[in-house]
């Protein structure tokens, strides 16, 4: 019953969800939530410089999420508050991409397919970038994961076990910046922030370890995937807000059973 | 073979000297307490050792490959993070369950280990974060404040369990506390700290010294009179030791 771009997208939320799952708990972990939403919305400009250079989108999503990762922390270490910080280049990236895309000849912009991107529409190319990018998270990751679980935990405990917190930070940066890249096209900015938070946010109440959270967190993202795309199916609904729905509803859901 | 030296150490964040021209050693075995007022720069001092925080002025010299076990002050653990007591004593370094089960049994919480961090109790949490520190065999141990949230027979306890430790491990020592009469009793020497050092010494020296009592009061103030204490009082009754206790 499943026609072959309905397999492709069920293909691309699991690995969405794949790199989400654990890279998401950590920003739920160090309350870096709007941090995700700024990275992507940084995306978006990129997007329009890669249009206005002719370069790939994916070097200059990557590039621009990187670049706001940088300037966010750079902000923040000199006493910026992180969240007006966010604010500040989060809603600034978002509307000079827009205005850097109206310098684009002869293209009219979505920005409905920008925020929620078309997952129906994943071709094999796409699939190949989005499991790659998962592929190298989920490594970094795993090396990483002892170090930045001490450094979240406590950066002073970190310290004193000669674990530089600042770099560890840098791993995360960077991942976000990978994520929001391999994805954007894809699933658009709003899905992948959605996807960040939301399976983190709903794995926490069934888990009493941070490998467990982050495992289910998976769980939890790959089957809301699923979830959206049946209900965009049977309900003929668009999509990647029907996926951001359904993770909602399991958060939801998830309320029932909340642990310490 | 000193553990820790620091030489002419000072901290600026900007906004003023918390510490300055600040030296220090601490040789294996030794127990050293760091005591001084509110604000005097303790907690400070132990971080910028620890290279937790960058030293503004002086340098800071540690044994290669020292391991050192840190109970920080408080651990603002976040309720977003799920964190069993179990999961915690391995991080970073995963140990041998029966470790781990020794370790707890020491410091006094077996049966806990699958106890979120956020639902343990002040002392508990003590001594979770002791545990952990042990763990790693370490042969400094760096206390920030390790009783506080305890009643005073769990103080006494506590210290008498840190004694412990250092007689059977041969690990040194270094503390910040409040609880003055109870800490020096079981130290072999005091810091007096308030922005540089005032007097060093022997628990007998320190307390007799002319900066100490500036410092703390005379008499039995004890604990209490940390609080009280004002930076200009005691300056000018008879004792001639000029600046010495001003705050920087």
């Amino acid at each position: 019953m499943f026609d072959d771009f309905l397999v492709r997208a069920a293909l691309a939320g699991g690995g969405l969800a794949l790199a989400t799952g654990p890279l998401g708990s950590f920003v739920v972990w160090r309350r870096m939530a709007y941090f995700g939403d700024a990275t992507a919305h940084a995306a978006i400009l990129g997007v329009a410089l890669a249009m206005l250079f002719s370069a790939p989108v994916t070097a200059g999503t990557l590039l621009t999420a990187l670049a706001m990762a940088l300037a966010v922390s750079v902000l923040s270490a000199r006493g910026h508050a992180m969240d007006a910080a966010l604010g500040v280049l989060s809603h600034g990236a978002l509307a000079s991409g827009l205005v850097a895309i109206s310098f684009v000849p002869g293209v009219r912009v979505d920005l409905a397919a920008f925020l929620f991107g078309d997952i129906l529409t994943v071709t094999r190319a796409d699939l190949a970038v989005i499991w790659g990018g998962a592929a190298v998270i989920l490594a970094l990751l795993a090396w990483r994961w002892s170090r930045l679980l001490t450094a979240t935990l406590s950066p002073d405990l970190a310290a004193a076990s000669g674990i530089r917190a600042g770099r560890e930070g840098l791993v995360l940066t960077l991942s976000l910046a990978i994520v929001v890249a391999v994805a954007l096209k894809v699933v658009g900015a709003l899905l992948i922030a959605a996807m960040l938070i939301i399976p983190a946010s709903a794995a926490r109440g069934l888990s009493a370890t941070p490998e467990r959270m982050a495992v289910l967190a998976v769980a939890a993202g790959a089957a809301s995937a699923l979830a959206g795309l049946w209900m965009s199916l049977e309900l003929d609904t668009p999509a990647g807000p029907s996926i951001v729905v359904a993770a909602c509803a399991l958060f939801a859901l998830s309320t029932l059973f909340r642990r310490p | 073979m000193t553990l820790i030296s620091a030489k002419n150490l000072g901290f600026d964040p900007g906004g003023g000297a918390i510490l300055r021209g600040v030296d220090f050693r601490i040789d294996p075995g030794e127990i050293v307490t760091i005591v001084g007022p509110n604000g005097s720069g303790k907690s400070t001092l132990l971080r910028l050792l620890l290279g937790v925080l960058p030293a503004s002025s002086g340098r800071v010299t540690r044994q290669k490959r020292l391991r050192v076990g840190y109970m920080p002050q408080k651990l603002g653990i976040d309720t977003s993070l799920p964190m069993s007591v179990d999961r915690f004593l391995q991080l970073p370094g995963r140990h041998p369950e029966p470790d781990r089960r020794r370790v707890m049994a020491e410091v006094g919480i077996e049966g806990l280990e699958r106890r979120a961090l956020t639902a343990l109790s002040g002392g508990q949490l003590q001594r979770a974060l002791l545990a952990r520190a042990l763990l790693t065999r370490p042969e400094i141990l760096v206390l920030d404040e390790p009783t506080q949230g305890l009643d005073q027979p769990g103080e006494a306890a506590f210290y008498q369990l840190i004694e412990r430790v250092r007689t059977d491990t041969g690990c040194a020592v270094l503390m910040v506390s409040h609880d003055l009469h109870v800490v020096m009793a079981a130290s072999d020497r005091v810091i007096c700290l308030n922005g540089h050092v005032c007097c060093e010494g022997t628990p007998h020296v320190v307390r007799e010294a002319p900066e100490y009592r500036a410092l703390f009061g005379l008499g039995t103030g004890g604990a209490l009179a940390l609080y009280q204490h004002e930076h200009d009082h005691g300056h000018d009754h008879g004792h001639d030791h000029g600046e010495a206790c001003d705050h920087v």
